[in-house]
């Protein structure tokens, strides 16, 4: 199944609204609430990083009975050293950011330590891709 | 299915009109309207009293016990929360109110509020280990706590696994009369509620297997019982018949309105109360955007238990009274008199520390649309596919109370998509439907009297 939700870029009103959606179709479909949980934390996560520092973005989820694989793609000023954006602490968020309590720099770190599976590509300038897989069959 | 939950709420289908305002509050969904007449999904119903509330005609009741019930005992206990007292003007004293309880059979009255105090310690202890969940989630509201089973099972975890003051309270004044001679079996202890959430609680205690409570009275019957009295100029017989206790401390006064937990515990703590501000907040914990909280107090209704839906006063000025009395106790005036030469609580709490845990509160997950989820994304795609056909309008003309209910009851076989009014419109210009065959079908869900 997929589903597709745009997330513009600055309006932190709204942040959370795609992560909240996709939550009440995993509900739904019974998933485990221990995988919800993380997903949709990784997937917030993801979210509030375009609302951040992206122009616009999209959220593509496609789900079957194997995993849950959510993509999320900005048009942004991308990473140029995905490394370091990978570590704990680390971030460019503005102060104004700061004070609304975002860019603690443990979005990334966050939604790799919740994902299963996590895939990163980015163009300075151009945007970043950032694709999270999460198994629904961990028990054998 | 099979049922979960015991509920005090009854639609008696007799007087129901069908005017579907029921259906159009429940915050869970759990309301439908079939035949003219309202109908309740049991496992989706938290006993909020919602529904209650908006009834034009009065065809909600909450089931209590008779209150000639109390008579099967030689020791009847009434267990007084303090919003009793605060549906009264101040010219009413506890001592009158406290005379119309024992004129009316009572042998004895204890306040709900004596419970507080080992259960405020066992609360601590709680927030003291590092290694349970954070927010803890008090479990004092019964509502709250099957509205996070049923639509937040990933909080269970969360809840903290203790007794309300109530049982505790029971549990307390049970050993104390049995101390003194009484028969256990021959001890009745009848709370006087002040909404259905808590008799549903006693009568299938979630993770208790059985009730220190006897029976449950509603605050509204007892109010018209104490009223009517007063009104005819009944003064009371000076003594307040409450046993000789410690007094009650002001904290413990206003334990059951907003804030009276979350001042008490340690740490960053927040008070949440009306049942749709408390899913709204849940729904934003749930995706981690709100985080760093050490202990959650939510409550059911508005002005938490002042607002129950059995309470007859205002509850702006249930709340002014009950935070008036707390305010002169603290000068040394409360307007109870204690003999203290009685108990203190806190010497049983050993006692009652062994017996005020919860054992368990299991997760009841009721959004899934299948226990399979190969049939729960079959039904998922379903629901799309006729949302396509739906307006949004979510006006409940179809029985349901939104577009995207009607379709899910569609998908579970419970409905059909011809009950919705625009689909019948478009049909019948289309030649799909005849004007009868609509009409048909309105009667099927609004009744035959309607039309």
């Amino acid at each position: 199944m997929q589903f597709e939700y745009n997330v513009e870029g600055g309006n932190f009103s709204r942040a959370g609204f795609a992560s909240s959606e996709i939550k009440k179709i995993l509900k739904k479909l019974n998933v485990d609430i221990a995988i919800i949980k993380r997903t949709v934390v990784a997937t917030y996560e993801g979210e509030v990083n375009i609302v951040a520092h992206a122009y616009s973005g999209t959220i593509y989820v496609n789900i079957d009975t194997e995993q849950i694989r959510i993509r999320l793609k900005d048009e942004g000023p991308g990473i140029p050293d995905i490394d370091k954006a990978m570590e704990e602490g680390f971030s460019t968020a503005s102060s104004e950011v700061r004070e609304m309590g975002f860019g603690a720099g443990m979005g990334l770190p966050n939604m790799k330590k919740n994902a299963d599976e996590m895939h990163i590509s980015s163009e300075v300038d151009k945007g970043t891709e950032v694709e999270i897989v999460m198994y629904l069959n961990t028990k054998e | 299915m099979a049922k979960f939950f015991h509920h005090a709420l009854k639609f008696r289908k007799e007087i129901c009109i069908g005017c579907s305002h029921c259906m159009n509050v429940c915050p869970t969904q759990a309301i439908r309207i079939h035949g003219g007449k309202a109908e309740l999904t049991d496992n989706r119903c938290i006993d909020c009293g919602k529904c209650y509330m908006v009834c034009p005609v009065g065809a909600i009741i909450v089931e209590q016990d008779d209150f000639s019930r109390i008579f099967d005992y030689t020791h009847r206990v009434a267990l007084i929360p303090n919003i009793l007292l605060g549906q009264f003007p101040a010219g009413v004293s506890i001592s009158q109110i406290c005379s119309v309880l024992m004129e009316a059979g009572f042998t004895h009255i204890f306040e709900v509020e004596h419970g507080t105090r080992v259960l405020e310690e066992a609360m601590k202890r709680m927030m003291d280990d590092r290694e349970l969940p954070r927010p803890l989630i008090s479990t004092f509201c019964p509502a709250i706590v099957r509205l996070i089973q049923v639509r937040f099972p990933m909080f269970t975890n969360n809840l903290m696994l203790l007794k309300a003051p109530l049982d505790i309270a029971a549990m307390y004044y049970r050993r104390k009369l049995e101390e003194e001679g009484a028969d256990p079996d021959d001890t009745g202890v009848f709370y006087i509620t002040p909404c259905a959430a808590k008799i549903a609680a006693i009568k299938s205690p979630v993770g208790e297997e059985t009730s220190p409570i006897s029976g449950v009275i509603n605050m509204d019957f007892i109010y018209n019982k104490i009223y009517t009295k007063v009104k005819q100029g009944f003064t009371g017989k000076g003594s307040c018949c409450l046993p000789a206790m410690q007094p009650l401390q002001p904290e413990e006064m206003v334990w059951s309105l907003t804030e009276g937990e979350s001042e008490r515990m340690p740490g960053r703590t927040l008070a949440i109360d009306e049942v749709s501000n408390v899913i709204e907040f849940l729904e934003k914990m749930e995706n981690e955007e709100i985080s760093d909280i050490d202990f959650l107090e939510l409550r059911a209704c508005d002005q938490s238990c002042a607002g129950g839906i059995l309470t007859s006063g205002n509850r702006f000025f249930t709340v002014e009274r009950l935070r008036k009395r707390a305010e002169e106790a603290a000068r040394g005036n409360d307007s109870v008199i204690y003999d203290t030469t009685g108990d203190c609580i806190s010497d049983h709490s050993d006692y009652l520390n062994e017996h005020l845990k919860v054992t368990q509160i299991k997760p009841r997950a009721m959004d899934k649309l299948d226990e399979d989820m190969e049939q729960a994304m079959h039904k998922m795609r379903k629901v799309q596919e006729i949302m396509k056909d739906l307006p949004y309008v979510d006006c409940g003309i179809c029985g349901s109370p939104t577009c995207n209910s009607l379709a899910e009851d569609i998908v579970q076989g419970e409905a059909d998509v011809n009950q919705c009014i625009y689909v019948q419109k478009r049909w019948e210009q289309e030649g799909k439907l005849q004007p009868k065959e609509s009409m048909e079908i309105l009667k099927r869900i609004w009744g035959e009297d309607k039309f």
